[in-house]
């Protein structure tokens, strides 16, 4: 037998092979299902967007990155996740020099900032989203209709003014205005389910979540159906409610967050000026997250309750 | 319904490298090395020296302490060296070093007790002690203790242990297949020792052949039950094994027997039996030797104290590129650097990965994705204990239940971020005890 150095590090000797940029690659991989909804109804300009918006963010990460002198980490994917999700919740018809910006702004202000990936209390997407929707308020609420390419409103906004609902078969396919990657509830929930059944995301943020907004609004005396397949509820749900790094880490404050999620989605969409609140009630969620991490600490095996 | 407990992991199990291979016989070592602590516990004393002349099964450690076990001689010849050695738990032990007369002679103070039917449950406990015996699962814990609770402490059940969860190990499995009446022989011992009507026999359901073979043989006893476990890791922890039997949890920080039970290990009553049956003391044990590093996998009889490099030449030595040495499993062996180091009482198996199969991936920042938090057999934050112990936050760590950890390795297992939080648990851990004690 012959000289061996053998490696010792410490128990457990094998890995599950999980990795960050597996998940990220597979998020990714998910979110192309609501993409490309996003390019069938709006056309190639979409695609562009997507694909500028993805590479601001990935650029401006490693910009950072190397003026900080920290190693550049762009290949773990997070920076592309980011870029992507920004790009479906934005315009389709939005200047492309406003997306690099908001790009921009997603990984500066909304990861960066605070030390990188794992660090930001806020979802970085959602972060760039709305100082987008604070400094070009014009440009982030002009929609453009699928198919003719002409201007119009999104439906919340026609619910909102005139109190008129829209096809349900047209909101489930995404046939209708609003932002990119939001129209399409089918594409959504196919991606949602693949990352569910990859075990990538987990069911109770999504599930609590849709589940707050569809029993509140039957309370309220609104169209529980219409509620759930209009705006970016969907999308917001199944992709950035469940972003790992800005939710709680229990199961209990999982159902917590996305109850919240949902009753704040409600309030704004039915008494406040936004047609839409999903953006704004996940990052009011993400605030909480710390408080209902620190609450939510599970009773361990054999923890006696008083003590 | 099988059972089982909340949490835990699916590791590949590649048992099938020695599950089908029935134990082999080891050859005789030419040398052993036999460390004074192979148990929980206060060493023993050695009581012999060099130049001495022993058999096999005669005493040459002696256990003073409540909480000890002698250590028997495994071979007959001369002992060379009573001196330190390097011990596979870790750092230097003296041990008592024995070289081969080739004879292998028996002891003459070796006498087949009474059977099991006219012993009393002080004449059993004795046995056990004078035997050696401790807990065969890695732990090591001597076993006639544990079943002498103190005074207050009642028992009403006893679990013998055949989950066998660690991936790669089969020596539990081998032995309940071709020795399922000496494990029930075991049990029953122990119930007669503590005066228990309430045995069980508890299996992962991935052992069929196992499971059919106790069930025949608990057929006609009374008070044995077979329990058919889901197969998951940790399943034959302590802790989850007794949640998964009997519904009830140990209270954090105490004992198995705080919820009135006893759990033994499946090769840990085979030895009772041989001490009954031969009143042979513990001086063998069934060691799996296998993975992707080592040519002939194998079940192996092998005697306490046989160096790990006798152990894997009779395996067929290594094959390709070595990575790591792990005494034990792959979720809770530890790594060895060199291999003169003996088997012990505690060796359920021998693993050597190959260099492609030591997980070496870099690190990246914790992603919050709480993979860890839903792994957890008990149910603590490794993200949180793991940044507590990186920041050196002790206090917060054992507010955070760190000293409930029972260092499976689960979260490790499945971070994402590939972060040692096992380990970086056990840091906290030693802090939080250290602190203790001052
Ligand atoms: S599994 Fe790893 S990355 Fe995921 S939460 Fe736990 S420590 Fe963080
Ligand atoms: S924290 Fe401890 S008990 Fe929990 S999974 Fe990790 S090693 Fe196992």
């Amino acid at each position: 037998m012959g000289e061996f150095k053998f490696i010792t590090t410490s128990s457990p000797h094998i890995h599950s092979g999980e990795s960050v940029q597996k998940i990220m690659f597979n998020v990714a991989g998910a979110l192309l299902l609501p993409t490309a909804a996003g390019i069938y109804f709006f056309g190639m300009r979409a695609l562009v967007l997507v694909i500028i918006t993805t590479l601001a963010a990935v650029l401006t990460e490693a910009i950072f990155q190397k003026l900080r002198g920290k190693p550049i980490t762009v290949w773990d994917g997070s920076a592309m996740v980011t870029g992507i999700l920004l790009a479906l919740n934005l315009p389709p018809g939005l200047p492309l020099w406003m997306a690099v910006v908001g790009a921009a702004i997603a990984i500066s202000l909304g990861k960066q900032v605070y030390g990188g990936l794992g660090m930001n209390p806020f979802n970085p997407a959602l972060i760039g989203r709305v100082f987008l929707m604070i400094t070009f308020p014009v440009q982030m609420t002009t929609w453009i209709n699928p198919v003719d390419g002409t201007t119009g409103a999104t439906p919340l906004q026609i619910m909102k003014m005139q109190g008129v609902s829209t096809d349900y078969v047209k909101l489930f396919l995404g046939n209708i205005g609003g932002s990119l990657g939001e129209t399409s509830a089918l594409m959504i929930i196919l991606g949602g389910l693949y990352l569910l059944y990859k075990g990538y995301i987990e069911w109770r943020i999504p599930g609590f979540y849709l589940g707050a907004v569809a029993i509140l609004s039957v309370i309220l005396g609104r169209d529980p159906i219409f509620e759930l397949l209009s705006g970016g509820l969907m999308l917001g749900a199944f992709f950035m409610a469940t972003d790992m790094v800005t939710s709680p880490i229990s199961r209990l404050g999982k159902i917590i967050f996305g109850i919240g999620a949902g009753i704040f989605t409600v309030i704004i969409r039915f008494y406040g000026g936004y047609p839409e609140g999903v953006s704004f009630s996940i990052l009011l969620m993400n605030a909480f997250t710390p408080v209902i991490n620190r609450y939510t600490v599970p009773r361990i095996y054999g923890e006696v309750k008083v003590r | 319904m099988l059972k089982t407990f909340r949490g835990g992991i699916h590791p590949p199990y590649n048992k099938d490298f020695t599950k089908h291979k029935p134990v082999e016989r080891a050859k005789l070592p030419d040398r052993v090395i036999i460390p004074m602590s192979q148990h929980v516990g206060a060493p023993c004393e050695p009581i012999v020296k060099v130049g001495d002349l022993v058999k096999k099964g005669q005493k040459i450690g002696e256990a003073k302490a409540f909480v000890s076990a002698p250590i028997h001689a495994s071979i007959s010849g001369k002992v060379t060296a009573v001196e330190p050695k390097p011990h596979p738990g870790g750092g230097m032990v003296m041990s008592v070093v024995i070289e081969s007369d080739g004879k292998d002679e028996l002891f003459e103070g070796i006498k087949t007790p009474k059977p099991l039917a006219e012993l009393t449950p002080d004449e059993i406990k004795n046995l056990i002690r004078e035997s050696g015996i401790v807990g065969m699962g890695g732990a090591g814990f001597p076993t006639q203790v544990k079943l002498s609770p103190p005074p207050g402490k009642t028992i009403d059940t006893i679990i013998v242990n055949g989950a066998e969860c660690e991936p790669y190990l089969t020596a539990d499995h081998r032995l309940m297949v071709e020795r399922p009446d000496d494990v029930v022989l075991g049990l029953e011992a122990i119930m007669k020792a503590t005066g228990v009507k309430n045995g069980y026999i508890a299996i992962e359901e991935n052992k069929p052949d196992a499971i059919e073979a106790i069930r025949k043989a608990i057929q006609a006893k009374d008070g044995i039950e077979l329990v058919e476990l889901a197969t998951k890791y940790p399943q034959g922890g302590e802790k989850q094994l007794i949640n998964a039997v009997t519904g009830r949890e140990v209270p954090s920080g105490g004992l198995p027997m705080d919820v009135h039970v006893i759990v033994d290990n499946a090769g840990t009553c085979a030895a009772i039996a041989n001490a009954i049956k031969t009143g042979m003391p513990l001086v063998e044990r069934i060691t799996t030797v296998t993975g992707t590093g080592v040519n002939e996998p194998k079940n192996l009889l092998i005697r306490v104290g046989t160096p790990f490099s006798e152990i894997i030449e009779q395996c067929g030595g290594f094959k390709g590129e070595v990575g790591k040495v792990i005494m034990g499993g792959p979720m809770m062996g530890l790594a060895q650097s060199v291999l003169d180091v003996p088997a012990v009482k505690g060796t359920s198996g021998i693993l050597v990965l190959a260099k492609n199969d030591v997980n070496l991936s870099e690190q990246s920042p914790c992603i919050r994705c709480a993979r860890c938090v839903d792994a957890c057999p008990i149910h603590l934050l490794p993200t949180t204990l793991g940044k507590f112990a990186e920041r050196g936050m002790w206090t917060e760590a054992e507010e955070y239940h760190a000293l409930d950890c029972i260092e499976c390795g689960c979260c490790a297992y499945v971070c994402a971020a590939h972060i040692p939080l096992t380990q970086l648990i056990r840091l906290a851990k030693n802090h939080i005890v250290a602190s203790k004690k001052k």
